[in-house]
């Protein structure tokens, strides 16, 4: 079988790298929307706050995940 | 996984210019057993530094809150004054902001969880311990079997066995068509992934933090290393070297600060799942 491209070296920080772009993408987008929604309107702090959070940490575990499968699986 | 050294096994002595960078990896995880015994003759239980540590955590907790409020005073003074804060907290952030009114029952399991968790978490930045409980897998997977446990019960108990089962497969008020595409990603979301991802977030926010702080830690050893060559390689040393260690406690003040968000989102969750099991969405 001819190989056309070949990667070597740690595929794992190669995964973590693309499994970041999307979390990345998503909390970027939600503190930024978060911060915007709090200064149209800052007496609703407390609830804005808490589904930023909440948004924030179910993005982050999809980083995460990325981060801990290469551990996990061997390289 | 012969591909992540443990720092037990670096044989590197200080000075040795031919050593690779000994990174740290899963290995720095594993523990020897202090102390091993049999139960009931098959089953062989293994005492190891996380468990002592669990324990530990367990004791501080209970002893804290149970020495501030055995003798509740109408106005607090010392101890009490400072735990009640935390209580209150959890009241007024977690419970009442998810729940309103219905949390305040639900307060006591929140506050547990929310200390035992973040006494957990804090113990990877306390000299001595210097490792995060909850980095451990098992821990976090116990804690979420509690959650699940509670939010299924608590879905049970108030809708009634059926009717959980029905609003969690057939949430109501959707067009018909979309079913069988919401049926089986609802089902799979509520009982599977709320647990897997409740476990996961912790444990992987621990492990990841642990890991760079002992990365940097090892790299502020090793490029002094360096500092045995001549001219310009051992400015590279001294440079990284003190860089490392300058990262090393930036990065410990960073980790106080996920140890603390990563308990809070844990209660968070709880909170969220408590919620969605007392009403049926309509």
């Amino acid at each position: 079988m001819m190989i056309l491209a070949e990667i070597t070296g740690s595929l794992g920080s190669i995964g973590y790298g693309l499994a970041a772009i999307g979390p990345g993408v998503g909390i970027g987008i939600i503190f930024g929307n978060g911060v915007q929604a709090i200064a149209r309107q800052p007496e609703a702090y407390g609830v804005i706050r808490q589904n930023m959070i909440l948004g924030f940490a179910l993005a982050e575990a999809l980083a995460l995940i990325g981060f801990v499968a290469p551990f996990v699986f061997g390289a | 996984m012969a591909n992540f050294i443990s720092l037990s096994e670096v044989t590197c002595k200080f000075g040795d210019n031919e050593c690779p960078f000994p990174a740290p990896g899963a290995g720095i995880f594993e523990w020897q057993p202090l102390a091993s015994f049999n139960l009931l003759g098959f089953t062989s239980i293994e005492i190891t530094k996380p468990v002592i540590l669990a324990m530990l955590c367990t004791v501080i907790v209970s002893v804290v809150f149970i020495a501030a409020f055995a003798k509740p005073k109408l106005v607090p003074t010392g101890l009490q004054n400072v735990v009640e804060v935390g209580y209150l907290f959890v009241r007024d952030n977690i419970a009442r902001e998810i729940m309103g009114k219905d949390g305040d029952r639900y307060v006591p399991l929140l506050t547990s969880l929310f200390f035992f968790v973040w006494s957990m978490n804090v113990m990877a930045i306390i000299p001595g311990a210097q490792f995060p409980v909850s980095s451990r897998f098992a821990f976090p997977v116990v804690l979420a079997l509690v959650v699940w446990v509670v939010y299924m019960y608590l879905g049970m108990k108030n809708q009634g066995v059926v009717g959980y089962f029905k609003n969690i497969a057939f949430p109501p008020g959707m067009p018909i068509g979309i079913y069988p595409l919401l049926t089986p990603i609802e089902l799979l979301s509520t009982l599977i992934i709320r647990p897997v991802t409740l476990a996961i977030r912790l444990f992987a926010n621990m492990f990841a933090g642990h890991l760079l702080i002992t990365v940097f830690t090892v790299s502020a050893w090793y490029l002094l290393n360096l500092t045995n060559f001549v001219g310009f390689v051992s400015v590279i040393g001294y440079v990284g070297s003190v860089v490392s260690f300058i990262v090393t406690i930036v990065l410990t003040g960073f980790e106080m600060f996920i140890q603390a968000l990563q308990a809070f989102i844990f209660t968070l969750l709880t909170a969220v799942f408590i919620s969605s099991s007392l009403h049926a969405e309509h």
